[in-house]
């Protein structure tokens, strides 16, 4: 009974993000699951284009809450990402509450005396009312739990990475002027990395480590029926073998599930009833991003076709 | 089960997974929740939780296969374990099995381990063995060295002992059954030895490779044997791999540094010098500059392809290098090294400029000519040679400006000190003009040297 259970709700997180149309493999469902049951972010790498992005939304939708997105990039810092004092409204308040001053201090007759009356106002503005919530604290503050979105981790600094390792391992962060600010509900923390730097043990370890590639065939027909429903079993089948072809090429930008998705659009578009070879090579620019990859496509189109469909006729 | 997935922690860091406590506690926690029925859930959860790279995966996937498909160090079938453990434990130490299993065949008078042979259980014989090797302490094994001593130890946990009395005894009296016996033990030595073996490839990798590596990053480079090249270069680019880990994190440390009270008053002077607008002081650090010149001539060939390796790693890690190498003549490489895959720009560079007699002379006149002005007061160079010019003119006069101009200048020298200034050494006539010079004959100080170079900028 309690080896069954497991199993099934792995399954309910396949059925779940399939319901709003990203379909999971086995092992991304595995790491979805896991992540709730032991509470811990999800390191997620690939090349671009095969999802990432895509996982985290699909889980907000999925379970409902809100998505917070914090897009890393070089230079991003802790004023930016975490929280920040709200200096123009500190200052603003300063200058109203100059002349309440005198009424604060009224009848101290020493400076000692004043002195210890003005600390009991200290901390007034290093309070919650002077802080600026950024996407990190936002996540944490959610009532109702979220999903936190850390986009491109790889893009940041090194220095920015040990910043969130309070954050990831224990759902909280210090800010040291008011103390620790824990986590209302533990949020669903994705991180994605397209590996342009490698990033710290110290974050790895703390996270699920999950790699996205290429899917297979099977999986990326099922994800190009979920996503484009007017296309046709034979063309379907037919692009998405013809991209698996491409990919065995040595490019500089192998297309991916986006472009997969995106191709699939026109070829309905242009309505298209099996993959011609007049038809491939006008839309090739929608599969691949470079003048020189097109190029180098070029002479397999048509060999990659009749492939894709003697695969139509025995698959 | 919990034995077990400690078992297969520690088979998993042989495969050179880098598994800390903690992740091992994640793993046992994430396997809690999806429990062991699924094999493939099972192997996903493993690669979610403990392996950190593409590498790591792949190389836990195969170590996942490799120990749940040996029969041997699993729990042994559920009719075998509720007696086996305690009926081998007494055996073992009383030397004496055979007490404790049925009546009838006691009255043969032969020890268990030669019943089980004589009865052909293989379900029976594997949970044994699985028993003895645990009793052994098998996945404790390194080195290959000790594949004999675990046999034994095995084969005495299952009582071989009592079975050579048997066999002794049997010979006289019923040598029909006595050579069945020698048979099955024949046998039995093959399974345990597999065994050992199987259980070597799981535990005993990382220590072997350890092992391996260390007599390697201490031998000379130049004497390295052909077979032991593809290793060498497997350890130079971990050392790269390892220096870059170190090394290419901290460059971009934060620009923003003190709060620059001057600015900020004066910016917010129009507000009565409260600072709505904050100004900063701007940390200038040194550009890391690096200009390696590396000899690639016939006499320190061998050593050159170590050298060009490593440099083409120094490519990776810091931002502003040029790269020459020069046998007879010198040229830039950095392009080359720049663009291309190592073993490529390896071949690339030795079939330009290799293998010829050196001239450090006309070389170092080469850089001064078109290159010197490479280098800033800013710029650490580099020489990685033997000094050993042939006689020719050795220009020790550019070497002095190159380290006039520069901030540093470090010689790397695969030869031993002794070898210096010997014969057409030029060594200690340029020794005088370099920063560091440096003896760096094994991969080790070639790793300490290149850590030191790039640590400075840091």
């Amino acid at each position: 009974m309690a080896e069954n259970r497991p199993l099934a709700s792995i399954e309910a997180v396949e059925s779940g993000l399939a319901a709003q149309g990203y379909i999971a493999s086995r092992q991304i469902a595995t790491a979805v699951y896991l992540a709730q049951q032991i509470e811990k972010p999800i390191l997620v790498e690939g090349p671009a284009g095969v999802g990432k992005t895509e996982l985290a939304k699909a889980i907000a939708a999925w379970r409902g809450m809100k998505m917070i997105r914090l897009q890393c990039y070089e230079g991003l810092d802790e004023a930016k990402a975490l929280y920040e004092w709200k200096y123009a409204k500190q200052l603003l308040y300063t200058q109203i509450l100059k002349d309440k001053l005198g009424e604060v201090l009224g009848g101290a007759p020493t400076l000692e005396a004043a002195l210890n009356q003005l600390h009991d106002f200290g901390d007034v503005f290093f309070s919650k009312e002077f802080v600026e919530p950024r996407p990190l604290l936002q996540a944490l503050e959610q009532p109702a739990g979220c999903v936190l979105l850390i986009d491109e981790i790889d893009k940041s600094d090194a220095e920015f990475e040990s910043l969130l390792l309070e954050i990831l391992s224990d759902f909280q962060v210090t800010i040291p002027e008011l103390g620790t600010v824990v986590a209302v509900a533990p949020p669903t923390v994705i991180l994605t990395s397209n590996s342009e730097r490698d990033l710290g043990d110290a974050l790895k370890r703390r996270c699920l480590h999950l790699h996205i590639g290429f899917p297979e065939q099977k999986l990326e027909e099922r994800i190009v029926e979920s996503r484009v429903p007017g296309i046709s079993q034979t063309l379907r089948r037919q692009m998405v073998s013809f991209i698996h072809e491409v990919r065995t090429l040595d490019l500089k930008k192998l297309p991916s599930v986006s472009e997969t998705i995106d191709w699939a659009r026109v070829l309905v578009l242009l309505q298209a009833p099996e993959l011609g070879h007049e038809m491939v090579k006008d839309t090739l620019n929608v599969l691949l991003k470079y003048e020189a990859d097109i190029e180098a496509t070029m002479p397999q189109v048509s060999t990659f076709i009749a492939k894709a469909s003697r695969q139509n006729v025995f698959g | 089960m919990r034995e077990n997935l400690h078992r297969f922690f520690r088979a998993a860091r042989g495969a050179g997974v880098r598994l800390s406590p903690a992740e091992s506690i994640d793993a046992m926690r994430a396997v809690s929740k999806v429990g062991f029925t699924d094999r493939t859930i099972l192997r996903d959860t493993f690669l979610l939780t403990l392996a950190k790279t593409q590498d790591e995966k792949k190389a836990l996937g195969d170590c996942f296969d490799l120990f749940f498909d040996q029969p041997e160090p699993q729990s042994p079938p559920e009719e075998g374990k509720a007696n086996e453990p305690d009926a081998q434990g007494s055996n073992a130490t009383s030397d004496s099995p055979g007490d404790a299993t049925g009546g009838d065949e006691q009255a043969e008078g032969l020890g268990s381990l030669a019943q089980m042979l004589l009865a052909q259980d293989r379900n029976q014989i594997s949970a044994a063995i699985a028993n003895a090797a645990s009793a052994a302490s098998l996945s404790d094994i390194r080195y290959f060295t000790q594949r004999g001593i675990f046999s034994g130890r095995i084969l005495d946990q299952m009582g071989i002992q009592r079975l050579r009395d048997d066999l002794d005894n049997l010979a006289a009296t019923n040598p029909a059954l006595a050579e069945r016996l020698t048979n099955a033990l024949d046998g039995l030595r093959g399974t345990v030895r597999d065994t050992v073996s199987q259980a070597l490839m799981l535990y005993g990798r990382e220590e072997a490779e350890n092992l391996r590596n260390e007599i390697l990053r201490n031998a000379p480079l130049s004497r390295i044997e052909p077979r032991q090249v593809e290793q060498m270069r497997h350890l130079i680019r971990q050392i790269a791999r390892r220096l870059r880990e170190r090394y290419s994190k901290p460059r971009k440390r934060q620009r923003r540094g003190h709060l620059d009270v001057r600015r900020t008053i004066r910016r917010n002077a129009a507000w009565g010098g409260v600072p709505f607008l904050t100004a900063w002081k701007r940390r200038h650090r040194d550009k890391p500059k690096i200009v390696a010149l590396c000899d690639v001539s016939g006499s320190v060939a061998r050593v050159s392809d170590f050298f060009l390796l490593l440099i083409h790693s120094l490519h990776e890690v810091v931002d502003d290098v040029r790269s020459f190498a020069f046998s007879g003549h010198l040229i830039e490489v950095s392009d080359i090294l720049e663009s291309k895959s190592p073993e490529e720009a390896m071949a690339d560079i030795m079939s330009n400029v290799g293998f010829g007699s050196s001239d450090y002379g006309n070389s170092f006149a080469n850089f001064e000519d078109e290159w010197m002005s490479a280098i800033t007061p800013q710029t650490t160079v580099i020489v990685l040679g033997d000094a050993r010019s042939n006689n020719l003119d050795p220009r020790a006069d550019i070497l002095r400006r190159i380290a006039e101009r520069s901030k540093r200048l470090v010689w790397l020298n695969p030869e031993g000190r002794m070898a210096w200034g010997w014969g057409d050494s030029e060594m200690p006539r340029y020794a005088t003009f370099c920063t560091v010079v440096r003896q760096c004959a094994t991969a080790k100080q070639l790793e300490r040297a290149v850590s030191d170079i790039v640590a400075s900028y840091q």
